[in-house]
């Protein structure tokens, strides 16, 4: 273990901050860029991990136990949100036969 | 040092994959790896605990939730609907200028004193589930007790969603 504590020593925290930005930019770009409603939802979670990174990297740069409690708790979120919103797409499969996003717009005027 | 530059490379190279793979499938196994680069991240950072839980949570119980709706839906086919290209242009120089606009802010803000990465880790076994574990139960009781509730109001909302409806009413 402490070979690992060495490896990580020399890498700072501003790598950190760009490598999780450079993710969720990614995130970002692929919930703009698809219409694949779950393929969404994976560029949602992308985005969740990235900022799970980031937590976990501040965490660990400022000996502060609670951001990875943070983080734990971000997880159980994102389990529950994972969960109801498969749901809510296999019921919109289910009544539209499809989950391309531009179906849903009914509650556009 | 080196390790962590080449996991960060792969992490970004399959993410770019899973938002740019055609075939829905495809995107979830790269999501899998990506979230694999994520737990080695977790593990240089040494944060163990957090490392065995995104295996467990997110390579196990999401994932294969996702692949187990994606094939409930049939959606291997390619009945990927596109987006115009001009759509698909103006998303990518959406998500480049976030980047740039977060990258800059980094940069311009002088976040971090100099030689401020030389602390890191001090304390090896702060990620360990003891050490964790004693900050989870003494300080963040009450969310934690919340947290279940919400998972609980979540299981039943996703049974109750995914359920099909009685026709006769």
């Amino acid at each position: 273990m402490q070979d690992i504590v060495k490896t990580i020593q020399g890498v700072p925290l501003n790598h950190y901050i760009l490598l999780s930005a450079i993710i969720f930019s990614i995130g970002v770009t692929g919930v703009l860029i698809r219409r694949n409603a779950i393929v969404i939802f994976m560029s949602v979670e992308l985005m969740l991990n990235a900022v799970n990174l980031l937590l976990t990297a501040f965490s660990a740069f400022s000996n502060d136990p609670a951001g990875q409690v943070f983080v734990f708790f971000i997880m159980a979120l994102a389990a529950a949100e994972v969960a109801v919103g498969l749901a809510i797409i296999v019921m919109i499969y289910r009544n539209t036969n499809t989950i391309d996003i531009n179906v849903m717009n009914r509650l556009k005027w | 040092m080196a390790v962590f530059y080449l996991v960060a490379f792969l992490s970004i190279f399959f993410s770019l994959l899973v938002i740019f793979s055609k075939n829905p499938v495809h995107s979830v196994i790269y999501l899998i790896i990506t979230f694999f680069t994520f737990t080695i991240h977790y593990v240089l950072l040494n944060a163990q605990f957090l490392a065995i839980v995104n295996f467990i949570v997110y390579m196990g119980a999401i994932m294969v939730l996702f692949l187990y709706v994606l094939m409930l839906l049939d959606l291997n086919v390619n009945s990927e609907p596109v987006k115009s290209s001009l759509m698909k242009i103006a998303g990518i120089v959406a998500g480049m200028c976030l980047l740039v606009t977060l990258a800059g802010a980094l940069k311009g803000s002088g976040f971090l004193p100099a030689g401020a990465h030389e602390e890191v880790v001090q304390r090896p076994n702060l990620g360990l589930v003891k050490n964790l574990g004693q900050v989870l139960f003494h300080d963040f009781l009450l969310p934690f007790e919340v947290s279940s509730l919400l998972l609980l109001s979540a299981m039943v909302g996703a049974v109750l969603l995914a359920k099909r409806e009685p026709r006769e009413i």
